[in-house]
């Protein structure tokens, strides 16, 4: 955050200065589409395939990929994202306002807006929607993003059925006041866990809202055959004028990668949501003709390899900058088809905080041995290293071991299926050394704090955790702590200076090895039109809904 | 008769007790914890916990198993974890499409393999026998996936014929069908062949030749019939191998069926998804065998009920 922001008006000014800038005109207009695109052709219908049936479409709930961008085309936030951007927007509200300690957010809402139901949202849905995302009864996953609310630890000790730091101030204004100051919180509210959902719907359908889901969003779920297909309709009450442009969108489930590529090919798929498949992809991008097809952009990913500092030998610091400096990252990004790029520090390069001048350790297996030996392991040692089981993964893995085997250390591959490796790692002397493959980290939000706590900070590094290396270093938890707390966004510079510093000193102590940052490609069918970014959305996967078209209709 | 079913019917209840006890037991001792796949990433431990609470996964194993009994006993398959549907419900979408699939398989596996049988019987010997034989046997030893695959690749990529994959139509059931089904043609292609010659050196046969009959009138009137029956009866047992096959043709197939659900109730450790599936088709396996045991004095008065 860049600016400090009061209305709309200014909303594309809230730029992180992340990725690629938008490649739309921006709209000032309140209630106007930023993401206008003037060529968009309006009507039509589209097919998107997946492999694995959608699970629930609850948005307290829904935390997969796929359920994801389709739980954000259901319903709206406070906040939310320009198309094809990380930069933040006001979506159901129309403004907010920050108060000088930055602990107090009130958020104007929009007026007209109408639930699918055809009941008009108000303050009461907001706070509802709050209040139940955080009962611990929801179940919800993403429950903990809202901890600096106040009043969320009696909440979440089921001591109190709604959040004290919410408040109603009238029907179209909520303030929320926090209990400390949380620079992440408008994205925390551009979360789909902070989807403003209607009560009435809720209590009507009880367990099985997820199937029945009504929001505000540019569509709604028209019909759901089990195991085969969902259809999204067009809201035509929708409160964003100009959009969505499709009429209709079928996602058929049960449908292989590499079958939905074929119908693709043959004009029956749009969008292949599984991607192309490992397999296909050197034939996809070496055929000019499928080559066109395909979008790439960056994600917010990061595939390391970490290292249990609580297990021998690994407590020792120069073995871990030994690893780092054995693995052959170029090699292993070839091995992938050059789907990613090489990674030297945890941060991936789109994301604020990323240190361009930070060199990381080279590749450089002669001073990495040097270095064991000095550790006193001349002769190597003997370790274990778990990877997910699913390819790549296992040869990837297998690279790795070469470049270990290349400095002395013999490491005897572990290859389970991905509830075991987390299982694993989730035990504090269970796993040595884990590829992350398959089950890295992809930021919730575009924000450089979403890469610490969990995964690489002392509350993750907990029996369950998914602080894999169980690296925990109070010293940088304070620093974090101390990032976390500059709400003002005048001062965005000096956070991000700090959250770099905070991961420069990580990879000092080296409890991970970066191997690579996985890049997005996205296929579509010729008649699909829209800005390329639409199709490699860094928060909606595989493309915004909202946004896309087709060039055939009238 | 009575008597018989009222204990093959007690029997059954005992062997679902049994699957789902084990099944159960399997599922908790996995060293895969299903409220991690729920929680995700950035659940906080405290969340983690709330859930494993809410879901009584917090439990010791006989409280867990005791409340699942009692649901089932009730009827109640539970909630999938990640879908958050009935399973019941889940199956019951389901179902139809497995039957459906099913039944084409038994059409296919009899019309091929009984054919190839007869023709392998009557050709006794000859080149063609062996080949047919040769031809039944790589039917019951090829992979599923790859047959599916080969199917699909030669009769849907390359020539068109049948659509690649999904439900709907009689050509959709196709492909599937055979895939399913090659692996008992080729079984009944040899139970067929030897249940023939075991017919033909009959003496009723070699009455019919001798009163004049043509060769074709006695193979399709008396010996048919007769050398079919005890083929047929083998259907129910097929049940097993289709519950076990339809994993695999399904996801291939991308057909909605339970097996389909049960893969991916398995890749994501729903545990709920994978007891239902598991029970519906423990079930099956049951009552196919004893419809086929429950037939055979039907068919063949020799054998009787005890």
């Amino acid at each position: 955050m860049k600016t400090w922001l009061k209305t709309s008006a200014a909303a594309s000014a809230i730029g992180l200065g992340l990725l690629t800038a938008p490649a739309f005109a921006q709209s000032a207009d309140s209630g106007a589409d930023s993401g206008a695109d003037g060529g968009a052709k309006d009507g039509g219908s589209i097919v998107i395939t997946y492999k694995d049936d959608v699970a629930t479409l609850d948005p307290a709930i829904g935390y997969d990929w796929q359920n994801w961008s389709m739980i954000k085309s259901l319903f709206d936030g406070m906040m939310g994202y320009e198309p094809g951007t990380t930069t933040l927007r006001p979506d159901l509200a129309e403004s907010y306002d920050i108060s000088e300690d930055g602990k107090t957010f009130t958020f104007h809402l929009r007026s007209g807006v109408k639930f699918h139901n055809g009941r008009e949202m108000t303050a009461d849905d907001v706070k509802y929607s709050l209040d139940r995302v955080t009962n611990p009864k929801t179940q919800s996953p993403g429950a903990g993003f809202f901890g600096s609310i106040s009043g969320y630890d009696e909440v979440a000790a089921g001591k109190a059925e709604t959040l004290s730091g919410v408040s109603v101030v009238d029907p179209h204004t909520v303030r929320i006041e926090l209990s400390r100051p949380d620079a992440t919180f408008l994205h925390v509210m551009a979360l789909n866990f902070a989807s403003v959902v209607p009560k009435e719907a809720v209590e009507q359908y009880g367990a099985d809202f997820g199937k029945h889901p009504v929001g505000t969003g540019a569509f709604k779920l028209a019909e759901w055959t089990l195991g085969q297909r969902l259809v999204f309709e067009k809201n035509k009450d929708y409160w964003r004028k100009g959009v969505p442009h499709l009429d209709q969108i079928t996602f058929e489930v049960g449908q292989e990668p590499i079958v939905a590529l074929l119908r693709l090919q043959r004009g029956e798929v749009d969008v292949p949501g599984d991607g192309i498949p490992p397999a296909k992809f050197l034939e996809v991008m070496n055929n000019p003709e499928t080559k066109a097809q395909v979008v790439e952009g960056g994600q917010l990913h990061t595939g390391y390899i970490t290292m249990n500092v609580t297990m021998k030998p690994f407590d020792k610091k120069a073995v871990r900058q030994a690893v780092n400096m054995a693995i052959n990252k170029e090699r292993i990004v070839k091995i992938i088809n050059n789907r990613a790029v090489p990674a030297n520090q945890p941060l991936p390069p789109s994301m604020p905080g990323y240190d361009k001048a930070y060199k990381g350790y080279a590749y450089d297996p002669q001073k990495a041995k040097a270095m064991l030996a000095e550790a006193g392991f001349p002769n190597g040692f003997e370790t274990e290293l778990y990877a997910m089981n699913t390819d790549p993964n296992p040869r990837i893995a297998q690279a790795i071991q070469q470049d270990l085997a290349a400095i002395g250390i013999r490491a005897e591959l572990k290859a389970l299926a991905q509830a075991n490796v987390i299982e694993a790692g989730g035990q504090k002397d269970q796993a040595p050394m884990i590829w992350s493959g398959g089950m890295a980290w992809i930021a919730d939000f575009p924000d450089p704090s979403n890469f610490y706590g969990p995964i690489l900070g002392c509350a993750g590094a907990t029996e369950g955790g998914w602080n894999w290396s169980w690296y925990c270093n109070e010293a940088l938890d304070k620093e974090a702590a101390e990032a976390d707390s500059i709400v003002d966004p005048a001062k965005a510079d000096e956070r991000s200076r700090m959250w770099s510093d905070v991961y420069g000193k990580i990879m000092e102590d080296a409890p991970w090895a970066p191997v690579f940052n996985e890049q997005r490609f996205t296929m579509k069918s010729k008649r699909m039109g829209g800005d390329d970014s639409l199709y490699v959305d860094p928060v909606a996967i595989p493309v915004n809904y909202d946004y896309v078209y087709v060039t055939d209709v009238q | 008769m009575i008597a018989y079913l009222a204990r093959r019917l007690g029997q059954a209840v005992l062997i679902l007790f049994g699957v789902s006890v084990i099944t159960f037991a399997l599922l908790y001792l996995l060293p895969a914890d299903p409220v991690r796949q729920i929680a995700g990433r950035s659940a906080t431990p405290e969340t983690v916990a709330n859930i494993r609470r809410e879901l009584g996964l917090d439990q010791p194993f006989l409280v867990q198993y005791g409340r699942y009994l009692a649901g089932l006993l009730q009827g109640d398959l539970g909630r999938s974890y990640l879908q958050r549907s009935e399973v019941s419900e889940l199956i019951a979408a389901r179902l139809p499409a497995s039957l459906l699939l099913m039944a084409g398989a038994i059409a296919c596996e009899l019309v091929f393999g009984l054919t190839m049988g007869l023709i392998a019987a009557v050709k006794r010997g000859s080149a063609l026998d062996q080949g047919l034989m040769v031809a039944s046997f790589v039917g019951v030893s090829a992979p599923q996936f790859v047959v599916g695959l080969l199917l699909l690749y030669v009769f849907a990529v390359r020539l068109g014929w049948f659509p690649i994959g999904g439900y709907g139509s009689w050509r959709h059931l196709v492909l599937p069908s055979v895939t399913l089904g090659i692996l008992g043609a080729g079984w009944y292609a040899r139970m067929m062949r030897s249940s023939m010659l075991d017919v033909l050196r009959q003496d009723y046969v070699r009455t019919a030749r001798a009163k004049g009959l043509s060769r074709a009138v006695v193979l399709l009137r008396h010996a048919l019939p007769n050398a079919i029956l005890p083929v047929i009866a083998m259907v129910g047992i097929d049940i097993g191998l289709f519950m076990s096959g339809i994993v695999v043709v399904e996801s291939v197939f991308g057909w909605p069926g339970i097996g389909q659900l049960a893969w991916q109730a398995i890749q994501r450790v729903d545990i709920p998804i994978i007891m239902g599936v598991t029970l519906v088709s423990a079930c099956a396996i049951v009552l196919g065998n004893l419809l086929a045991d429950t037939l055979a004095p039907f068919i063949d008065p020799r054998i009787k009920l005890q």
